[in-house]
């Protein structure tokens, strides 16, 4: 009970915290203006943009390696050594600090091209995305009852059918959940984006520039001395928890919904 | 029970064993499963009833380790043959699970299924197939006005109807059914062997069962095993009022199992 109190205790500090500074930053000219310099009036309309590109792009590539790497684990990883050492790289991935995958995309993209991008961005956020996608797949794949596989099977239906249309279908609402989580847990990520896509006081929906978006921003006008940008800071961060809110609710409700069998 | 004529043998098993690794779970047997009849397997747990079921349709081969020798002949063909078509065999040969599986889809999509694999028909004509599955299977009455629900919504009675219409719907030879009532009410239990009955008309069909009373109402030949070995097979009053074996006698009056 204690514990549980403390704990809530300061999760209802940070969000008073959050709600009472962000939401004086919060209105129409937010979604409207991109950023300015300081002391001038602006919003944050280039950063939601930028975030949302890459966010999306990173979902585009992230879930569709995440799900066939995670249906493969599930559904033919059973004997072997690829299977298990996939799992054991995935695991590491999924658990390795983002500042680190930052620093890759950096070193083997940025570095090369000789500049930021959103397309660098796009691809750290995607490394993220793909373990927490493959994990999740393979859990729900695996509480699909063998006894389903064995119906499709009695049928005569070749492997693939089986899989595409009986067991990953019975598992859709468990993998939408897998990747509504890892939209909300990059949506988020500040540090591989800090060595990616950088920044952009302007604007832009040019992927191969550096592109603004919202946790860098938050990142550089909180520590700038001037106080309209850190405004806008906060105001950028009511914004993510929001964000990141709703992602976690509907994940949950989709899934709390109904399990994928019966 | 009506069978007084002999019928020909639809499955010829001949010295079939059955391997879970090293472990041997069926002893060599060999009989002949009858056409258009109803065939049960009983037994105690374990005995390999269900084990024996599923070399019919290969349905071990989905595991590495299991292994069937020996020869089951369907229409002059062995079926244990590698070279047999496993998908045209398991499209002869339907199966029913006891527990219900529904497929993650409508009602309509769950009979379709099946069709679609083997025939292209025509939207018209795949529904009528669709409804003839559902009238054998005498559910129809109970789903038409919801085709479009989720097969998952059904009772469990009525999930096992969808599934015997699903088999049926390929328009197979033999129906295996592995306990097929045994997870469900008394009342859906009997509704599916009526069922059983009108079905061997058309279909040879092979049953597992715990129940005997069961075995011993819906079908016309018994085969008893017991720690995998075939102990006795004959027509199902014989088996049931005058066994030849000790052991099936023990087993059926209940001193032993």
């Amino acid at each position: 009970m204690l514990t549980v109190a403390f704990g809530l205790f300061w999760l209802a500090w940070i969000l008073w915290t959050l709600v009472n500074n962000g939401l004086q930053a919060i209105d129409l000219t937010i979604f409207m203006q991109s950023t300015p310099p300081p002391g001038s009036n602006g919003g944050l309309a280039n950063a939601i943009f930028g975030s949302f590109l890459m966010t999306l792009i990173a979902v585009l590539i992230g879930t569709p390696v995440g799900i066939l790497a995670g249906t493969y684990l599930a559904e033919y990883g059973r004997g072997g050594w690829l299977a298990p050492a996939t799992r054991f790289i995935n695991d590491i991935l999924l658990s390795a600090p983002s500042i680190v995958i930052g620093l890759f995309v950096y070193a083997v993209y940025v570095a090369n091209v000789k500049h930021f991008s959103g397309w660098a961005g796009a691809c750290a956020l995607a490394i993220i995305v793909i373990p927490v996608v493959l994990k999740t797949t393979e859990n729900m794949l695996r509480l699909i009852p063998n006894s389903l596989r064995e119906a499709a099977a009695a049928l005569g239906t070749p492997r693939w059918k089986i899989i595409t249309m009986v067991t990953l279908r019975a598992s859709r609402t468990g993998i939408l959940t897998g990747i509504l989580l890892a939209v909300a847990r990059i949506s988020g990520e500040t540090a591989p984006l800090l060595f990616t896509s950088l920044n952009n006081q302007f604007w832009s929906s040019n992927l191969n520039s550096p592109m603004a978006n919202l946790p860098v921003v938050i990142f550089q006008f909180a520590m700038s001395p001037y106080s309209d940008w850190q405004r806008l800071a906060w105001g950028g961060a009511l914004l993510i928890t929001l964000a990141v809110l709703i992602f976690n609710i509907i994940g949950r409700t989709l899934f709390g919904q109904k399990s994928p069998l019966q | 029970m009506d069978d007084s004529t002999t019928s020909a043998p639809k499955i010829k098993i001949h010295n079939l064993s059955f391997y879970y690794g090293n472990y041997q779970a069926l002893k060599p047997m060999a009989f002949e499963i009858p056409e258009n009849r109803v065939t049960a397997f009983i037994g105690p747990s374990g005995c390999g009833k269900s084990t024996l079921l599923r070399t019919f349709n290969r349905m071990y081969e989905l595991y590495p380790n299991q292994r069937a020798t020996g020869e089951i002949v369907m229409d002059g063909e062995n079926i244990l043959d590698p070279r047999q078509d496993l998908n045209m065999l398991r499209a002869k040969v339907g199966m029913v699970f006891q527990k219900p599986t529904p497929f993650p889809m409508s009602i309509f999509d769950n009979i379709a299924f099946g069709i679609k694999l083997y025939e292209s028909l025509p939207r018209r004509e795949l529904e009528e197939r669709v409804e003839w599955a559902l009238r054998k299977a005498a559910l129809w009455d109970e789903v038409k006005a919801i085709l479009n629900q989720s097969g998952t919504s059904l009772s469990g009675g009525q999930q096992q109807r969808l599934c015997i219409a699903r088999a049926i719907a390929v328009k197979p030879e033999v129906l295996l059914l592995d306990e097929p009532a045994s997870a469900l009410d008394p009342i859906s239990t009997a509704r599916i062997e009526e069922l059983i009955n009108e079905l061997k008309e058309d279909y040879t069909i092979a049953i597992v069962t715990h129940n005997m009373q069961q075995a011993a109402r819906v079908s016309d030949y018994t085969a008893y095993m017991y720690l995998g070995e075939l102990i006795e097979f004959g027509r199902t009053d014989e088996v049931f009022i005058k066994p030849k074996r000790k052991e099936t006698e023990d087993y059926i009056t209940g001193r032993f199992g």
